[in-house]
Protein backbone atom coordinates (compact mmCIF):
# COMPACT_ATOMS: atom_id res chain seq x y z
CA UNK A 1 0.00 0.00 0.00
CA UNK A 2 1.11 3.26 -1.37
CA UNK A 3 1.82 5.72 1.89
CA UNK A 4 -0.82 8.63 0.93
CA UNK A 5 -1.50 12.13 2.98
CA UNK A 6 -4.51 14.23 3.40
CA UNK A 7 -5.04 17.58 1.68
CA UNK A 8 -8.03 20.05 2.78
CA UNK A 9 -8.24 22.09 0.00
CA UNK A 10 -10.27 25.25 0.62
CA UNK A 11 -12.89 25.20 -2.42
CA UNK A 12 -15.07 28.10 -3.53
CA UNK A 13 -18.11 27.78 -5.92
CA UNK A 14 -19.31 30.79 -6.54
CA UNK A 15 -22.44 29.75 -8.89
CA UNK A 16 -23.54 27.86 -5.82
CA UNK A 17 -21.94 29.18 -2.86
CA UNK A 18 -21.72 31.89 -0.97
CA UNK A 19 -18.83 31.21 1.52
CA UNK A 20 -15.92 28.93 0.69
CA UNK A 21 -15.57 25.41 2.43
CA UNK A 22 -12.96 22.55 2.94
CA UNK A 23 -13.03 19.60 0.63
CA UNK A 24 -10.54 16.80 2.05
CA UNK A 25 -8.35 14.50 -0.64
CA UNK A 26 -6.50 11.89 -0.21
CA UNK A 27 -3.06 11.82 -2.33
CA UNK A 28 -0.27 9.32 -2.68
CA UNK A 29 2.70 10.75 -0.71
CA UNK A 30 6.06 10.67 -3.19
CA UNK A 31 9.54 11.64 -1.22
CA UNK A 32 9.78 13.83 -4.57
CA UNK A 33 6.39 15.45 -4.57
CA UNK A 34 5.61 18.92 -4.25
CA UNK A 35 2.18 20.53 -3.24
CA UNK A 36 1.80 20.99 -6.52
CA UNK A 37 1.94 17.81 -7.73
CA UNK A 38 -0.53 16.75 -4.96
CA UNK A 39 -2.91 19.38 -7.27
CA UNK A 40 -1.95 18.14 -10.12
CA UNK A 41 -2.66 14.43 -8.88
CA UNK A 42 -6.31 15.69 -7.53
CA UNK A 43 -7.35 17.64 -10.95
CA UNK A 44 -5.75 14.43 -12.97
CA UNK A 45 -7.20 11.66 -11.07
CA UNK A 46 -9.54 12.91 -7.88
CA UNK A 47 -11.46 15.95 -8.90
CA UNK A 48 -10.56 17.85 -12.69
CA UNK A 49 -13.11 20.65 -11.04
CA UNK A 50 -10.58 22.17 -8.76
CA UNK A 51 -9.06 25.55 -10.15
CA UNK A 52 -5.68 26.81 -9.42
CA UNK A 53 -2.80 28.29 -11.48
CA UNK A 54 0.30 27.01 -11.86
CA UNK A 55 2.83 27.17 -15.00
CA UNK A 56 6.51 26.78 -14.79
CA UNK A 57 6.75 23.89 -11.95
CA UNK A 58 10.48 25.21 -11.03
CA UNK A 59 9.90 28.63 -9.13
CA UNK A 60 10.53 31.13 -11.41
CA UNK A 61 7.32 32.55 -12.80
CA UNK A 62 5.26 33.02 -9.98
CA UNK A 63 2.36 31.91 -10.55
CA UNK A 64 1.29 28.51 -8.00
CA UNK A 65 1.74 30.88 -4.99
CA UNK A 66 -0.70 30.01 -1.99
CA UNK A 67 -0.94 29.62 1.59
CA UNK A 68 0.02 26.06 2.95
CA UNK A 69 -0.76 25.43 6.61
CA UNK A 70 -1.50 29.49 7.55
CA UNK A 71 1.99 30.42 5.44
CA UNK A 72 2.77 31.82 1.89
CA UNK A 73 4.82 29.82 -0.37
CA UNK A 74 5.34 28.42 -3.80
CA UNK A 75 3.64 25.19 -3.96
CA UNK A 76 6.08 24.28 -6.40
CA UNK A 77 8.69 24.43 -4.02
CA UNK A 78 7.13 22.94 -0.96
CA UNK A 79 7.76 19.22 -0.47
CA UNK A 80 4.64 17.43 0.98
CA UNK A 81 6.94 15.33 3.10
CA UNK A 82 8.31 18.43 4.79
CA UNK A 83 4.76 19.16 5.78
CA UNK A 84 3.33 15.59 7.65
CA UNK A 85 1.78 14.24 9.33
CA UNK A 86 -1.01 16.42 7.90
CA UNK A 87 -3.86 16.82 7.03
CA UNK A 88 -2.30 19.88 4.68
CA UNK A 89 -4.22 22.76 4.29
CA UNK A 90 -4.19 24.19 0.66
CA UNK A 91 -5.89 28.18 0.77
CA UNK A 92 -5.67 30.93 -2.17
CA UNK A 93 -3.41 33.81 -1.21
CA UNK A 94 -4.96 35.80 1.35
CA UNK A 95 -5.82 39.41 0.54
CA UNK A 96 -6.65 38.33 -2.89
CA UNK A 97 -10.39 38.78 -3.54
CA UNK A 98 -11.03 34.98 -4.45
CA UNK A 99 -12.55 33.98 -7.86
CA UNK A 100 -12.62 30.41 -7.55
CA UNK A 101 -11.20 27.76 -5.32
CA UNK A 102 -7.07 28.64 -5.33
CA UNK A 103 -7.76 31.44 -7.69
CA UNK A 104 -7.18 35.32 -6.49
CA UNK A 105 -7.69 38.10 -8.40
CA UNK A 106 -4.22 40.38 -8.71
CA UNK A 107 -5.80 43.38 -10.99
CA UNK A 108 -5.34 45.07 -7.83
CA UNK A 109 -1.11 44.41 -7.88
CA UNK A 110 -0.92 44.53 -11.69
CA UNK A 111 -2.36 48.31 -11.52
CA UNK A 112 -0.25 49.18 -8.63
CA UNK A 113 2.71 47.81 -10.73
CA UNK A 114 2.06 49.95 -13.82
CA UNK A 115 1.75 52.64 -11.75
CA UNK A 116 5.74 52.49 -10.59
CA UNK A 117 6.25 53.24 -13.98
CA UNK A 118 8.75 48.98 -13.96
CA UNK A 119 10.23 50.32 -16.79
CA UNK A 120 14.18 52.34 -17.36
CA UNK A 121 12.27 55.99 -17.48
CA UNK A 122 14.75 58.31 -20.20
CA UNK A 123 14.87 61.79 -20.11
CA UNK A 124 16.71 62.26 -23.22
CA UNK A 125 17.25 60.63 -26.63
CA UNK A 126 18.03 56.79 -27.08
CA UNK A 127 21.59 55.99 -26.47
CA UNK A 128 23.81 56.67 -29.49
CA UNK A 129 26.07 54.20 -29.35
CA UNK A 130 22.69 51.37 -29.00
CA UNK A 131 23.26 50.25 -25.33
CA UNK A 132 24.00 51.88 -21.79
CA UNK A 133 27.16 51.04 -20.50
CA UNK A 134 26.58 49.72 -16.79
CA UNK A 135 29.44 48.25 -14.46
CA UNK A 136 29.35 45.29 -12.35
CA UNK A 137 29.18 47.58 -9.89
CA UNK A 138 25.99 49.73 -10.53
CA UNK A 139 24.31 46.14 -11.82
CA UNK A 140 25.22 44.92 -8.21
CA UNK A 141 23.25 48.45 -6.80
CA UNK A 142 19.82 47.03 -7.77
CA UNK A 143 20.07 43.27 -9.00
CA UNK A 144 18.79 42.07 -5.63
CA UNK A 145 15.45 43.97 -6.30
CA UNK A 146 15.49 42.49 -10.22
CA UNK A 147 14.96 39.25 -8.96
CA UNK A 148 11.29 39.86 -8.17
CA UNK A 149 9.08 37.19 -9.92
CA UNK A 150 5.52 38.75 -8.88
CA UNK A 151 4.80 35.71 -7.55
CA UNK A 152 2.62 37.85 -4.32
CA UNK A 153 3.94 35.78 -1.51
CA UNK A 154 4.93 39.37 -0.23
CA UNK A 155 1.17 40.66 -0.46
CA UNK A 156 -0.43 37.71 1.17
CA UNK A 157 2.40 38.19 4.12
CA UNK A 158 1.57 41.46 4.47
CA UNK A 159 -1.09 41.95 7.30
CA UNK A 160 -1.37 46.14 6.49
CA UNK A 161 -2.10 45.18 2.26
CA UNK A 162 -4.74 42.61 3.68
CA UNK A 163 -6.35 45.93 6.34
CA UNK A 164 -5.82 48.33 4.24
CA UNK A 165 -5.93 47.01 -0.06
CA UNK A 166 -5.34 50.55 -1.21
CA UNK A 167 -1.57 49.96 0.47
CA UNK A 168 0.42 49.89 -2.74
CA UNK A 169 2.29 46.87 -1.44
CA UNK A 170 6.16 45.62 -0.96
CA UNK A 171 6.47 43.93 -4.57
CA UNK A 172 5.44 47.30 -6.29
CA UNK A 173 7.82 49.34 -4.01
CA UNK A 174 10.78 47.04 -4.70
CA UNK A 175 9.84 46.95 -7.95
CA UNK A 176 9.91 50.55 -8.05
CA UNK A 177 13.92 50.72 -6.46
CA UNK A 178 15.16 48.36 -9.01
CA UNK A 179 14.60 51.01 -11.62
CA UNK A 180 15.51 53.96 -9.27
CA UNK A 181 18.91 52.37 -8.52
CA UNK A 182 19.71 51.61 -11.82
CA UNK A 183 21.89 53.83 -13.40
CA UNK A 184 20.15 54.19 -16.59
CA UNK A 185 17.23 54.82 -15.28
CA UNK A 186 15.83 58.80 -14.67
CA UNK A 187 12.41 58.16 -13.09
CA UNK A 188 12.93 58.60 -10.04
CA UNK A 189 10.98 62.13 -9.29
CA UNK A 190 8.23 60.60 -11.52
CA UNK A 191 8.16 57.60 -8.93
CA UNK A 192 8.83 59.60 -5.90
CA UNK A 193 5.24 61.31 -6.20
CA UNK A 194 3.71 58.25 -6.33
CA UNK A 195 5.18 56.12 -3.43
CA UNK A 196 5.26 58.99 -1.44
CA UNK A 197 2.09 59.23 -0.52
CA UNK A 198 0.10 57.40 2.38
CA UNK A 199 -0.65 55.00 0.89
CA UNK A 200 2.48 54.04 -0.86
CA UNK A 201 5.46 53.76 1.45
CA UNK A 202 4.23 55.58 4.12
CA UNK A 203 1.22 52.66 5.58
CA UNK A 204 4.44 50.19 6.09
CA UNK A 205 5.01 49.98 9.58
CA UNK A 206 7.56 47.68 9.07
CA UNK A 207 6.25 44.55 9.95
CA UNK A 208 8.77 42.32 7.82
CA UNK A 209 6.96 39.74 6.69
CA UNK A 210 7.31 40.27 3.20
CA UNK A 211 10.93 39.98 3.60
CA UNK A 212 10.34 36.72 5.12
CA UNK A 213 8.31 34.90 3.03
CA UNK A 214 9.78 35.77 0.04
CA UNK A 215 11.41 33.01 -2.36
CA UNK A 216 13.89 35.29 -4.08
CA UNK A 217 15.25 37.11 -1.61
CA UNK A 218 14.23 40.13 -2.96
CA UNK A 219 13.94 41.55 0.94
CA UNK A 220 11.17 44.16 -0.12
CA UNK A 221 11.06 45.26 3.53
CA UNK A 222 14.61 46.82 3.10
CA UNK A 223 13.80 48.46 -0.01
CA UNK A 224 11.12 50.11 1.68
CA UNK A 225 12.45 51.35 4.61
CA UNK A 226 15.79 52.54 2.32
CA UNK A 227 12.60 54.66 0.40
CA UNK A 228 11.50 56.10 3.39
CA UNK A 229 14.93 57.29 4.39
CA UNK A 230 15.27 58.60 0.41
CA UNK A 231 11.84 60.02 0.79
CA UNK A 232 12.68 62.03 3.73
CA UNK A 233 15.51 63.38 2.65
CA UNK A 234 14.02 64.54 -0.40
CA UNK A 235 11.42 65.97 1.43
CA UNK A 236 13.57 67.86 3.48
CA UNK A 237 15.35 69.14 0.54
CA UNK A 238 12.59 70.37 -1.27
CA UNK A 239 11.94 72.19 1.66
CA UNK A 240 15.45 73.54 2.62
CA UNK A 241 16.11 73.93 -1.64
CA UNK A 242 13.24 74.61 -3.25
CA UNK A 243 15.28 76.02 -5.94
CA UNK A 244 17.62 72.93 -6.19
CA UNK A 245 17.09 71.25 -9.71
CA UNK A 246 15.69 67.72 -8.95
CA UNK B 1 -14.65 44.13 -12.71
CA UNK B 2 -15.68 44.89 -9.18
CA UNK B 3 -15.87 42.27 -6.02
CA UNK B 4 -18.85 43.83 -4.66
CA UNK B 5 -21.03 44.03 -7.49
CA UNK B 6 -23.12 40.90 -6.87
CA UNK B 7 -23.83 37.33 -8.53
CA UNK B 8 -24.43 37.86 -12.11
CA UNK B 9 -24.36 34.82 -14.40
CA UNK B 10 -20.51 34.75 -16.41
CA UNK B 11 -19.41 37.29 -13.78
CA UNK B 12 -19.55 35.52 -10.20
CA UNK B 13 -18.86 37.19 -6.95
CA UNK B 14 -15.76 37.18 -5.83
CA UNK B 15 -15.50 36.21 -2.26
CA UNK B 16 -13.12 38.70 0.41
CA UNK B 17 -12.63 37.54 3.78
CA UNK B 18 -12.95 39.58 6.87
CA UNK B 19 -10.37 40.19 8.91
CA UNK B 20 -10.67 39.21 12.07
CA UNK B 21 -9.89 41.30 14.93
CA UNK B 22 -7.36 39.50 16.48
CA UNK B 23 -5.27 38.76 13.29
CA UNK B 24 -2.29 39.82 15.50
CA UNK B 25 -2.75 36.86 17.31
CA UNK B 26 -3.09 34.10 14.68
CA UNK B 27 0.46 34.27 13.81
CA UNK B 28 4.06 34.74 16.48
CA UNK B 29 5.62 36.88 14.07
CA UNK B 30 2.47 39.40 14.06
CA UNK B 31 2.59 39.02 17.68
CA UNK B 32 6.15 40.22 18.12
CA UNK B 33 5.41 42.83 15.68
CA UNK B 34 2.55 44.56 17.72
CA UNK B 35 4.58 43.99 21.13
CA UNK B 36 7.05 45.93 19.54
CA UNK B 37 4.75 48.85 18.38
CA UNK B 38 3.60 48.91 21.87
CA UNK B 39 6.83 49.09 23.90
CA UNK B 40 6.39 53.55 22.36
CA UNK B 41 4.33 53.63 25.41
CA UNK B 42 7.25 52.70 27.40
CA UNK B 43 8.67 55.61 25.08
CA UNK B 44 6.29 57.68 26.30
CA UNK B 45 6.03 57.36 29.58
CA UNK B 46 9.84 57.51 30.13
CA UNK B 47 10.31 60.76 28.49
CA UNK B 48 6.93 61.74 30.80
CA UNK B 49 8.15 60.19 34.15
CA UNK B 50 11.77 62.29 33.80
CA UNK B 51 9.72 65.50 32.98
CA UNK B 52 7.61 64.48 36.26
CA UNK B 53 11.14 64.52 37.79
CA UNK B 54 12.66 67.77 36.71
CA UNK B 55 9.36 69.12 37.84
CA UNK B 56 9.52 67.93 41.64
CA UNK B 57 13.36 68.66 41.32
CA UNK B 58 12.55 72.56 41.06
CA UNK B 59 9.83 72.32 43.86
CA UNK B 60 11.75 72.32 46.89
CA UNK B 61 13.69 69.55 48.88
CA UNK B 62 11.03 68.11 50.75
CA UNK B 63 8.68 67.38 47.55
CA UNK B 64 11.49 65.54 45.57
CA UNK B 65 12.25 63.88 48.26
CA UNK B 66 8.86 62.10 48.89
CA UNK B 67 9.14 61.77 45.31
CA UNK B 68 12.24 59.45 45.73
CA UNK B 69 10.55 57.77 47.87
CA UNK B 70 7.91 57.36 45.68
CA UNK B 71 10.28 55.66 43.34
CA UNK B 72 11.18 53.43 45.87
CA UNK B 73 8.05 51.14 46.62
CA UNK B 74 8.33 47.69 45.44
CA UNK B 75 5.07 48.14 43.28
CA UNK B 76 6.58 51.06 41.75
CA UNK B 77 10.17 49.21 41.44
CA UNK B 78 8.85 46.44 39.37
CA UNK B 79 6.70 48.29 37.49
CA UNK B 80 10.00 50.02 36.74
CA UNK B 81 11.66 46.59 36.12
CA UNK B 82 9.18 46.01 33.52
CA UNK B 83 9.62 49.34 31.59
CA UNK B 84 13.40 48.45 31.63
CA UNK B 85 12.45 45.17 30.20
CA UNK B 86 9.84 47.15 27.54
CA UNK B 87 12.38 50.10 26.81
CA UNK B 88 15.38 46.96 25.70
CA UNK B 89 13.50 45.85 24.00
CA UNK B 90 12.34 48.32 22.11
CA UNK B 91 16.19 49.27 21.76
CA UNK B 92 17.29 45.83 20.69
CA UNK B 93 14.32 45.58 18.12
CA UNK B 94 15.11 49.33 16.50
CA UNK B 95 19.31 48.58 16.08
CA UNK B 96 18.53 44.86 14.97
CA UNK B 97 16.63 46.42 11.64
CA UNK B 98 19.25 49.21 10.71
CA UNK B 99 21.11 47.07 8.68
CA UNK B 100 18.14 46.44 6.36
CA UNK B 101 17.43 50.38 5.96
CA UNK B 102 20.59 51.33 6.26
CA UNK B 103 22.46 50.05 2.70
CA UNK B 104 25.81 52.16 2.24
CA UNK B 105 28.08 52.00 -0.82
CA UNK B 106 31.46 52.59 -0.85
CA UNK B 107 34.07 51.87 -3.38
CA UNK B 108 31.88 50.63 -4.91
CA UNK B 109 31.67 47.61 -2.40
CA UNK B 110 28.77 47.26 0.08
CA UNK B 111 29.39 47.87 3.88
CA UNK B 112 28.25 44.42 5.86
CA UNK B 113 25.63 44.27 7.59
CA UNK B 114 27.23 43.05 10.32
CA UNK B 115 29.49 46.36 10.63
CA UNK B 116 26.23 48.92 10.49
CA UNK B 117 24.85 46.70 13.55
CA UNK B 118 28.39 46.97 15.42
CA UNK B 119 27.97 50.74 14.81
CA UNK B 120 24.89 51.14 16.17
CA UNK B 121 25.24 49.25 19.25
CA UNK B 122 28.75 50.98 19.34
CA UNK B 123 26.18 53.96 19.43
CA UNK B 124 24.60 52.72 22.20
CA UNK B 125 27.30 52.07 24.32
CA UNK B 126 28.17 55.30 23.68
CA UNK B 127 25.12 56.87 24.66
CA UNK B 128 24.63 54.94 28.11
CA UNK B 129 28.02 55.74 29.10
CA UNK B 130 27.35 59.43 28.51
CA UNK B 131 24.26 59.24 30.36
CA UNK B 132 25.88 57.55 33.18
CA UNK B 133 28.95 59.98 33.08
CA UNK B 134 26.17 63.28 32.90
CA UNK B 135 24.12 61.33 35.81
CA UNK B 136 26.72 60.04 38.45
CA UNK B 137 29.69 61.99 37.68
CA UNK B 138 33.11 61.26 37.09
CA UNK C 1 16.81 56.69 17.67
CA UNK C 2 17.53 59.58 20.39
CA UNK C 3 15.18 57.86 22.32
CA UNK C 4 15.95 53.92 21.75
CA UNK C 5 20.25 55.09 22.38
CA UNK C 6 19.44 56.94 25.83
CA UNK C 7 16.34 55.26 27.61
CA UNK C 8 17.92 52.07 28.68
CA UNK C 9 20.81 53.67 31.00
CA UNK C 10 18.27 56.35 32.22
CA UNK C 11 15.59 54.02 33.28
CA UNK C 12 18.27 51.47 34.79
CA UNK C 13 20.10 54.45 36.52
CA UNK C 14 17.47 56.89 37.38
CA UNK C 15 14.73 54.29 38.29
CA UNK C 16 16.16 51.38 39.26
CA UNK C 17 20.33 51.52 40.36
CA UNK C 18 19.05 54.96 42.51
CA UNK C 19 16.04 54.06 44.74
CA UNK C 20 17.78 50.30 45.21
CA UNK C 21 20.62 52.52 46.02
CA UNK C 22 23.26 51.22 43.63
CA UNK C 23 23.99 54.55 42.49
CA UNK C 24 23.64 57.71 43.29
CA UNK C 25 22.44 60.92 42.15
CA UNK C 26 22.37 63.90 44.60
CA UNK C 27 19.45 66.53 43.80
CA UNK C 28 22.30 69.39 43.84
CA UNK C 29 24.25 67.43 41.12
CA UNK C 30 20.95 66.73 39.09
CA UNK C 31 19.99 70.96 39.40
CA UNK C 32 23.30 71.87 38.53
CA UNK C 33 22.65 69.60 35.23
CA UNK C 34 19.64 71.69 34.76
CA UNK C 35 21.11 74.62 35.05
CA UNK C 36 22.22 75.82 31.37
CA UNK C 37 19.66 76.65 28.84
CA UNK C 38 21.57 73.96 26.23
CA UNK C 39 20.48 71.33 28.75
CA UNK C 40 16.84 72.11 29.00
CA UNK C 41 16.72 72.61 25.53
CA UNK C 42 18.37 68.71 25.01
CA UNK C 43 15.87 67.56 27.63
CA UNK C 44 12.71 69.62 25.84
CA UNK C 45 13.58 68.32 22.62
CA UNK C 46 13.94 64.53 24.19
CA UNK C 47 10.54 64.54 25.69
CA UNK C 48 9.17 65.76 22.29
CA UNK C 49 10.82 62.94 20.27
CA UNK C 50 9.43 60.91 22.80
CA UNK C 51 5.72 61.87 23.18
CA UNK C 52 5.49 61.86 19.16
CA UNK C 53 7.33 58.92 18.94
CA UNK C 54 4.42 57.41 21.00
CA UNK C 55 1.72 59.12 19.13
CA UNK C 56 2.89 58.09 15.70
CA UNK C 57 3.40 54.26 16.45
CA UNK C 58 0.04 54.23 19.10
CA UNK C 59 -1.91 55.55 16.19
CA UNK C 60 -0.92 53.03 13.72
CA UNK C 61 -0.86 50.21 15.75
CA UNK C 62 -4.97 51.40 16.49
CA UNK C 63 -5.32 51.98 12.93
CA UNK C 64 -4.29 48.18 12.21
CA UNK C 65 -4.18 46.39 15.13
CA UNK C 66 -7.78 47.16 16.18
CA UNK C 67 -8.87 47.71 12.43
CA UNK C 68 -10.44 51.37 13.56
CA UNK C 69 -10.36 52.57 10.49
CA UNK C 70 -13.69 54.57 11.07
CA UNK C 71 -11.67 56.14 13.78
CA UNK C 72 -8.74 57.28 11.89
CA UNK C 73 -9.45 61.51 12.33
CA UNK C 74 -10.22 60.37 16.03
CA UNK C 75 -7.25 58.60 17.53
CA UNK C 76 -5.01 60.69 15.14
CA UNK C 77 -6.05 64.11 16.78
CA UNK C 78 -6.40 62.08 20.46
CA UNK C 79 -2.44 61.23 19.96
CA UNK C 80 -1.22 64.17 18.47
CA UNK C 81 -3.16 66.64 20.41
CA UNK C 82 -1.65 64.26 24.22
CA UNK C 83 1.29 64.94 22.62
CA UNK C 84 1.47 68.30 21.61
CA UNK C 85 -0.11 68.95 25.16
CA UNK C 86 2.47 67.31 27.17
CA UNK C 87 4.91 69.21 25.19
CA UNK C 88 3.46 72.58 25.68
CA UNK C 89 3.75 71.20 29.46
CA UNK C 90 6.94 70.33 29.33
CA UNK C 91 8.47 73.56 27.61
CA UNK C 92 6.75 75.07 30.53
CA UNK C 93 8.39 73.20 33.14
CA UNK C 94 11.73 73.59 31.48
CA UNK C 95 11.46 77.41 31.10
CA UNK C 96 9.97 78.01 34.66
CA UNK C 97 12.94 75.75 36.28
CA UNK C 98 14.51 77.57 39.01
Amino acid sequence: MEKTVILQVRRYRPETESEPGWQSYEVPLRRDWMVLDALNYIKDHLDGSLSYRWACRMGVCGSCGMMVNGEPVLTCATYLEKLLPGPIRVEPLRGFPVIRDLVGDLTDFLAKLKSIQPWIVRQDQPAPAGEYLQTPQQLAEYKQYSMCINCMLCYAACPIYELEPEFIGPAAIALAQRYNMDSRDQGHQERMDVLSQHDGIWSCTFVGECTEVCPKDVDPAGAIQRYKVAATIDWFKSILLPWAKR
Amino acid sequence: MRPDSGYRLYHPKWYRRRMPIFWWLGKFSYTKFITREMTSMAVAYGGLLLLAQIWMLGRGEQAYQSFLSWLRLPAVLAFHLALLAAVLLHTITWLNLAPQALVVRLGGRRIPDGVILAGHYLAWLVASAAVAWLLLGR
Amino acid sequence: MVTALVLPALVALLWIAVPLGWADAPRDRLIELLRSPLSRLALFGFVTLSLFHWAHRFRYTLYDGLQLYHLNQLIAAVTYGIATLLTLVAGAILWTFP
